[in-house]
């Protein structure tokens, strides 16, 4: 590479931990969302029983 | 002329499934594209003569910048519309872009400090470039702060919606600073008004990583959006369906 190496792989490495951070933190939201929605209609069910 | 295409794009049941549908039209390109523009960014171009493998850089640092530049656009138009029409599925998708926008800022300027130490010789310049995209990241964190420090949704939205469309005066400071004044940075080589400034063996994979990554951002923001409007309409009948 060069002896742009020391540049060129961190520079690659902290894009792609960049793109792994967004799908992983949008599927955690996602997950969280869901499970919060559920606790609610969990407890709904609760008090109306 | 007929608006109901319009109107369904404030139903937040509606979003929510065309978010569901369209994710997968989008990840998956978006994945074959980054992968092919890696393989011919690292392996195919040649090397500059001038900055020899140095310059591949361009193949995450563009991506990163172009992403930055074009998420700040997405969410400052979604907070106008949230704010003129008051549709809060537009404040959603405001919301959900702010944190796909700050990562890839803060990317693009890491990875020009990468690019930029061995080719100036010095990480970082107080360069108008340089420092108008580091502003474009205290606006995304500001749009995060603002939002996260106000309890009232409603109150939240409509503050962190002015502070969007204020910034976008940002813009075209980061778009032309280059050309304005004395820069350290290069000028354009791909979007600009002229012929690319790049031959095709080195134009084609930054052209498909750009494609690539603004699929990627698409397919993010979807996920995030449903995320989002199911935070929003918990206590819906809809919700019911979709998550039980």
């Amino acid at each position: 590479m060069d002896g742009y190496a020391a540049y060129l792989w961190p520079a690659y490495l902290l894009t792609f931990a960049v793109l792994g951070w967004n799908v992983l933190s949008a599927r955690r939201a996602l997950r969280e969302a869901r499970a919060e929605a559920r606790r609610r209609i969990v407890a709904d069910r609760e008090e109306g029983a | 002329m007929d608006w109901t295409w319009f109107h369904k794009f404030g139903s937040p049941p509606h979003v929510y499934r065309l978010a569901r549908t369209l994710t997968p039209w989008f990840a998956w390109p978006a994945g074959i594209l980054i992968v092919t523009a890696l393989y011919g960014g690292l392996l195919l171009a040649p090397p500059d003569y001038q900055q020899g493998d140095g310059f591949r850089i361009v193949y995450v640092h563009a991506p990163s910048a172009w992403l930055s530049t074009m998420v700040y656009a997405v969410m400052a138009s979604a907070a106008a519309v949230g704010l003129i029409w008051r549709m809060k599925v537009a404040h959603a998708v405001a919301a959900s872009c702010a944190g796909i926008g700050a990562s890839f800022t803060a990317a693009s300027l890491v990875t020009g400090m990468l690019w930029g130490e061995p080719m100036w010789g010095t990480w970082w310049v107080w360069d108008p470039r340089l420092v108008a995209q580091l502003v474009l990241l205290f606006l995304f964190l500001g749009y995060i702060g603002l939002r996260s420090a106000i309890d009232d949704l409603g109150r939240a939205d409509r503050a962190s919606a002015v502070l969007a469309i204020v910034g976008v005066v940002n813009l075209p400071i980061i778009r032309y600073s280059v050309e304005w004044w004395n820069s350290i940075h290069q000028t354009p080589s791909v979007m600009k008004m002229d012929r690319p400034s790049m031959p095709m063996d080195m134009l084609a994979p930054l052209l498909m990583m750009l494609l690539g990554f603004t699929l990627f951002f698409a397919a993010v923001l979807l996920v995030r959006l449903r995320a989002e409007v199911l935070r929003r309409e918990r206590g819906a009948a809809w919700v019911k369906e979709v998550v039980s």
